[in-house]
């Protein structure tokens, strides 16, 4: 003991004590991230999860979608409050409930995004209790998810060709009909976008695996974090709205500071 | 030699001197100079729309030749290889790629790409803003109605080298729109079909429309829209510029400064601060970023696909037409099989005919329904000339309703609305906008105009509370000034002119029809204050008291 306290002033103290700190964090971060892709990579779930599931499905969903997921009935003119959820899967829930969709604020032509209402253990239960009625969609292997793994240039004519049409090209959201909207995709998580694929949520089709397989939808990822990740390369994207909002910022602020010269120059200097 | 055969005995002191002596004795450099340099143009803010135009041309053109260096107009495929990950490896045009290089392996490439699109954007706004100038003081009035024709068919060349070099890259944005004129060349009755194989060298897209347009873009059109310009200028020269009115103008003057040294310094000085703002804009803001789009295939179509805003307002009219009203087909097959697209053809000809056609022929309409057929070279104010005003600014609701019909999708999900209540909103203002703006804006102008009336014949307002020594309180008005005086009176009222029988006594189709319009423009009038009007106003010792004993009889009437 003393002879390490005699060599705290040593040169290589420093250093060795900044390996010692850096081998413990490495270490332990090590080992947390292996327990917690452990549980992630979970895709059977226990009695008990079921259980507490159905628990929370009665107490908050049950009113739309009925006591055993079954549907409302329908209403006057042919609206349902909520569909039947028998054999939408795991991968639906965690989407809807992930992402703060379900439970829904209010009708509408759209469950809208807002912060979500239940944490990942809740949101996994009644995944668990939705995925019991019947088989669906599982929450995505997390080996399709690394967006590092995926080629991003087939990734982006894949996206073109069957996403651009709604989520704009640079994937920032277009209009649908009658107030139905595709959302932005920047901030989306990379286990959301591939169950929005297998799931279809909202007025979204279903892209199964026979249509884009597990690999195209990792290289669908791999193109939205790419491009979200370089940012615009030519300065303020205005949106990536396209020439709407180039337009707009012409005829404003261009023009605008335009004219402010102009009635610079023709003041007259008394 | 000069000294021995001209009268002149100038002999230079400096090099530079014998030089320009030189020069001048054998072009007459000097007299040009000091004719041009006297010529006088007036001051004022809105007369240097044209300016910006011509600088943002010649932005253009710089910016321009420094892209066709590296530009390569082929539609042969190749496989991208350049420094953009996310399109590594993809297969492509040689035209797309090399926009793609200019845009990321060449120096200063994206920027000079940006500056280009930026200007082209300001190019045609501000020929836009200079014709609204024009037309809304009435300065295309004779004898500058042919310079008016020149304008609008630079505007319409503006247009052409806008889209021709939006087509250019060959990305997914400029395909859909070479997609959708394709689709409005085939509606043609008739040759429809055989033009757009002419066009595009057989079925679309063929291999050859980049490099068409190319031509188009780089040479042809930028010629004609150069000597358009010099005919333009040089019928400015000739006119000599319109003033605005004020004290010391007349129709046979013109007050404002000579060329040189000041306006031209002005000028020269506006030249640079043009290419400084769309430089700044060029430098911080991103414009068409084609690798967003990706190359051109004719399958994908992009949400949020609109063309650059000068085309927006013939986009806009294509999204508003309905396929189906009332159980009425817009396309049907005719005779021997052939269909015809009226759904196409109608929205994308028949706006854009109304307004050129009523673009090019106003100066001539309004000759013909005023009847007046002199030389004008003082501008009206808007408010002055009230059916004038009305008119532009329903052709400019026409126009915009148009314009925001382009952006449908954009205003439906910023403002949380439903795309089919703006599609059928901005359907009925397609029709009753144009109705609204006439009536508003005319009422607004005479409105104005009574105002005007009244500060000229009750003096200024100022606030300022006034108690009288028998206790009484009245607000002091202020007259106005002789200057300002001048600006409020000195106009014209265009009068009604009635239908008028010819030499054989008969009164014509065609001028019952003038003279209806004529009362439709000219009923309702605001005559400009007379003199003796005037003088009857301040003759009564002080508008105070005039005002006052207006008050008292009011309050006693009641």
């Amino acid at each position: 003991m003393k002879a390490l306290s005699q060599k705290r002033r040593h040169p290589l103290a420093a250093i060795a004590l900044l390996l010692m700190g850096l081998l413990v964090t490495g270490g332990l971060y090590a080992v947390a991230g292996t327990v917690n892709e452990a549980q992630a990579t979970t895709t059977t779930f226990s009695a008990q999860d079921i259980e507490e599931g159905e628990k929370l499905f009665v107490a908050n969903c049950a009113t739309c979608h009925g006591l055993g997921a079954v549907g409302a009935p329908e209403g006057a003119h042919g609206n349902q409050a909520g569909p039947s959820l028998i054999g939408v899967g795991a991968a639906a829930v965690d989407f809807q409930v992930g992402t703060g969709r379900m439970p829904m604020q209010m009708t509408g032509p759209q469950a809208q995004q807002k912060p979500k209402q239940f944490n990942e253990e809740q949101t996994m239960q009644l995944a668990a209790y939705v995925a019991s009625l019947g088989a669906g969609p599982a929450i995505p292997e997390e080996q399709y998810l690394d967006a590092s793994e995926g080629d991003p240039a087939a990734g982006g004519e894949l996206f073109r060709v069957n996403c651009a049409m709604c989520h704009n090209a640079a994937a920032a959201g277009g209009a649908l009909t009658r107030g139905k909207y595709a959302p932005a995709l920047a901030g989306v998580s990379e286990k959301h976008i591939y169950e929005a694929m297998v799931t279809g949520p909202q007025n979204m089709p279903v892209f199964s695996d026979a249509n884009i397989s597990p690999e195209g939808k990792q290289d669908i990822i791999a193109f939205l974090k790419t491009i979200e990740e370089q940012g615009s390369p030519g300065g303020n994207s205005l949106g990536s709205l396209g020439p709407v909002s180039e337009g707009l910022l012409i005829w404003t602020a261009g023009l605008g500071v335009i004219i402010a010269f102009t009635i610079w120059l023709t003041q007259r200097s008394s | 030699m000069s000294a021995s055969t001209s009268s002149d005995t100038y002999q230079p002191k400096t090099n530079l001197g014998r030089v320009t002596n030189f020069v001048d004795t054998r072009v007459g450099g000097s007299s040009i100079v000091k004719e041009f340099g006297r010529k006088i143009f007036p001051d004022h803010w809105s007369f240097m729309f044209g300016e910006v135009a011509l600088y943002t041309f010649v932005i253009l053109l710089l910016s321009g030749t420094f892209l066709t260096l590296f530009f390569d107009p082929s539609m042969a495929h190749t496989q991208y290889d350049g420094s953009y990950v996310p399109l590594k490896g993809v297969e492509m045009s040689v035209a797309y790629a090399s926009t793609l290089d200019i845009s990321f392996d060449i120096r200063g490439g994206l920027f000079m790409r940006q500056l280009h699109h930026w200007s082209a954007l300001l190019f045609v706004a501000s020929v836009s803003v200079h014709m609204l100038r024009v037309f809304f003081t009435g300065a295309f009035r004779r004898p500058r109605e042919l310079n008016w024709l020149v304008g609008c068919v630079l505007l319409i060349l503006a247009l052409a080298a806008g889209f021709t070099g939006y087509s250019l890259p060959d990305d997914l944005l400029s395909g859909n729109g070479l997609r959708i004129i394709d689709g409005v060349i085939k509606a043609i009755p008739l040759i429809g079909t055989y033009l757009s194989m002419l066009i595009f060298g057989g079925e679309f897209p063929g291999t050859a429309i980049v490099g068409r347009l190319y031509v188009m873009h780089i040479l042809v059109v930028p010629a004609l829209i150069l000597l358009m310009i010099a005919i333009h200028l040089f019928m400015v020269v000739i006119h000599k510029h319109t003033q605005y009115p004020g004290p010391g103008r007349t129709e046979t003057n013109v007050v404002g400064f000579p060329v040189g040294p000041v306006y031209a310094a002005k000028a020269g000085g506006f030249f640079f601060i043009v290419f400084g703002v769309v430089a700044v804009i060029a430098g911080n803001f991103q414009i068409l970023p084609i690798w967003d789009y990706g190359p051109y295939d004719p399958s994908p179509v992009s949400a949020g696909t609109q063309p650059d805003w000068y085309i927006g307002f013939v986009d806009g009219a294509l999204r508003l037409m309905p396929g189906v009203l009332w159980g009425f087909p817009f396309e049907y097959v005719i005779f021997g099989g052939f269909t015809l697209s009226l759904n196409v053809l109608l929205p994308a000809l028949v706006p854009a005919g109304i307004l050129f056609g009523v673009m090019f022929a106003w100066p001539w309409i309004e000759r013909w329904v005023t009847k007046d057929t002199r030389e004008h070279h003082i501008l009206d104010r808007p408010r002055n000339a009230p059916f004038r005003t009305a008119t532009g600014v329903a052709g400019v609701i026409w126009y915009c309703v148009m314009w925001a019909a382009a952006s449908s999708d954009l205003i439906a999900t910023h403002f949380l609305v439903s795309l089919n209540d703006v599609t059928y909103w901005l359907r009925a203002l397609f029709f009753i906008g144009p109705i609204i703006g006439f009536i508003v804006t005319r009422r607004i102008c005479l409105a104005l105009q009574r105002k005007d009336r009244e500060i000229v014949l009750h003096g200024r307002e100022t606030g300022r509370i006034v108690r009288l020594p028998h206790g009484e309180f009245i607000e002091v008005h202020e007259p106005l000034n002789d200057y300002k005086l001048h600006r409020l009176v000195s106009f014209e009222s265009p009068e009604v002119q009635p239908a008028e029988p010819d030499a054989k006594g008969k009164i014509s189709g065609t001028e019952k029809l003038r003279g209806r319009l004529s009362r439709f423009f000219f009923e309702d009038r605001v005559a400009p204050v007379t003199p003796a009007e005037l003088a009857a106003a301040h003759s009564h010792g002080g508008h105070d008291e005039v005002e006052t004993a207006e008050s008292k009889a009011e309050i006693s009437s009641r």
